[in-house]
């Protein structure tokens, strides 16, 4: 009884110090301290669970234990920061694997004993499982599309939303009937097949440019895994950082579609950019845009008292982020001043650039939010745009006909003079022409973005 | 439905609740150490895992029980090496420090 007892108090300490953790992150001087805190609440609840009664034999779980480590310190060491999207992407598979299998095993003994599983129980189990398994293989295309083996394009077919919306259905009636004959396993692992498959049919159609929202849903499901693991072998302390999980995903998913101006079911169901609906958006016939030399570009950066750089995804690819700060510096030299612009869904993943500006030594005072800058770009001297484009699209305010008519934007086009670094005049991922390229303030500064930077830095230095 | 089932639910109602007023409140500035957080913390599913491990029950209970083991604490210890990474790396402009002084 007493060792029951001391487990419970683990797990409590555990819930208080990850509720602290989470809050820590509100503020940026004491967020640091408030994750070791929550990491040490982590290592309680482990200690406290090794003292189970029902733990008999140690050598699977000192095994789990090592490899666990071992795989986890480099992924936790060595992976940059550019690379941070995947690197959370497969972090949710392994979250919900554990989860899922968890589920499946609980399931599987009481069955073998001869248990007779209660409506309450199946429910948790069944949820745990169905949440679990998609976001097992719903993750990994995500991961995949991400790291770039699978298309970062939306793959459609016709009758996709009927046949993924059919086997989501059929996976509910599996659960459906379990409730009422849990005792039929080949139905249990049906769904689990069903849910599996859904999870990869339900990402495939989605593209590169959302997988903000993608990540975020994934979240929040994996935490709602966790917590129905919870609730199934009722234990507290998972069904409360379970509940933490789903709502921080929850939310984040929600900003994330605000700032793209986009419900839900429009990013999960529309094959957003498969292909540009015709003559909707305007055409860049007949419209030029003006190249910048790098010597001009240098001059006009030397000399501009206020500039803002709007990053996009494209800085992430070049990995650039170390050369923009040498830029920035050496324009602070100069007497100017420089900030950062950061759309919400700017990247990949939820607060992409800010981690990506950061790892370059970019102290956090000066990347704003969209909302925070926005004003001040009527006397801002030099919007520089380093591989963002939908982000900065004016079509999103003024066009109707646009896809992305709506979306808050940055108002880049508000700048005394705007130079866009860009590789190509390839439009981007949405396949909408930006009309910001053509205005006369506009310049064109053509290459990839690392080599333009580092000849502006050597430019900048030699006026 | 047991009065366990309803507690349980209360814990997880109340739960939400206190992520919700919490996380809203995170600046978008620190969201992908956010995610990175609640990922690592997520990771307590091990309490699960580890009783379904070590606890002898069946063959089937044992390798799976191990494989959860393994993938939660690739995220418990790869999760908060990484959060603790990025927050590191998120540092004051010394200038403005002084200025506020």
């Amino acid at each position: 009884m007493t060792r029951e007892l001391f487990i419970q108090a683990t797990y409590l300490v555990a819930s208080v110090l990850f509720i602290l953790g989470l809050r820590s992150l509100t503020k940026t001087d004491s967020a640091r301290r408030g994750m070791q805190q929550a990491a040490l609440g982590m290592v309680v609840a482990v200690v406290g669970t090794l003292l189970h009664h029902e733990i008999v034999r140690y050598e699977w779980i000192v095994a789990g234990l090592i490899i666990g480590s071992i795989i986890g310190y480099p992924l936790g060491v060595y992976v940059p920061m550019t690379a941070m999207p995947q690197r959370i992407a497969i972090s949710h598979v392994f979250g919900a694997l554990a989860a899922t299998l968890v589920g499946v095993a609980e399931y599987y003994t009481l069955l073998h004993d001869g248990t007779i599983i209660e409506p309450a129980k199946m429910a948790a189990l069944g949820f745990e499982v169905l949440f679990g398994a998609l976001t097992v293989t719903g993750s990994f295309m995500a991961f995949g599309k991400l790291q770039e083996f699978i298309t970062g394009r939306p793959v459609t077919y016709a009758g996709q939303n009927m046949m993924n919306l059919g086997i989501f259905a059929a996976a509910l009636g599996c659960f459906g009937w379990l409730l009422v004959h849990p005792e039929q396993q080949a139905v249990f692992y049906v769904m689990l097949g069903l849910a599996f498959v859904f999870g990869i049919l339900l990402v495939l159609p989605i593209g590169g440019a959302d997988m903000p929202v993608v990540i975020s849903l994934m979240n929040s499901y994996a935490g709602l895994a966790s917590s129905a693991t919870g609730f199934a072998i009722g234990n507290n302390v998972l069904i409360i950082a379970g509940a933490l999980d789903g709502a921080s995903g929850f939310i984040l998913s929600i900003i994330m579609s605000k700032a793209m101006n986009r419900s839900f079911g429009n990013i999960l169901f529309g094959a957003f950019g498969s292909a540009p609906a015709a003559g909707a958006a305007k055409t860049a016939e007949g419209l030029t845009v003006q190249p910048i030399s790098v010597e001009d570009a240098a001059l006009r950066l030397a000399y501009a008292r206020l500039v803002i750089v709007v990053p996009g995804y494209g800085l992430a690819v070049a990995q650039a982020q170390h050369q923009v700060r040498e830029l920035a510096e050496l324009i602070e030299k100069n007497g100017g001043e420089v900030k950062y612009a950061i759309h919400p869904v700017a990247g990949r993943m939820p607060g992409h650039m800010n981690v990506l500006l950061a790892e370059a030594n970019i102290p956090y005072d000066k990347l704003k939010d969209m909302e925070e800058i926005n004003h001040e770009f009527q006397n801002c001297d030099v919007a520089l745009i380093i591989g963002a484009n939908d982000v900065v699209n004016p079509a999103a305010r003024n066009d109707k006909s646009s896809p992305i008519y709506g979306m808050p934007i940055i108002d880049a086009d508000k700048a005394h003079s705007v130079i866009v670094m860009k590789r190509s005049m390839n439009p981007g991922f949405a396949g909408i022409e930006n009309e910001l390229f053509y205005l006369p303030k506009t310049s064109l500064l053509f290459g990839d973005a690392k080599t333009s930077l580092t000849r502006l830095v050597a430019e900048v230095k030699n006026n | 439905m047991n009065v366990t089932a309803v507690i349980e639910l209360y814990v997880f109602v109340l739960a939400g609740f206190v992520g919700f007023l919490v996380i809203t409140r995170v600046p978008p500035l620190l969201h992908t150490p956010l995610m990175s957080a609640t990922n690592a913390i997520s990771a307590i599913s091990l309490v699960g895992s580890l009783v379904a491990a070590g606890a002898d029950r069946n063959t089937v209970s044992t390798i799976l029980g191990f494989i959860a083991v393994t993938s939660a604490t690739i995220n418990a210890v790869g999760g908060f090496i990484i959060t603790d990474r990025m927050l590191k790396m998120f540092r004051h402009d010394p200038k403005v420090t002084e200025a506020k002084k």
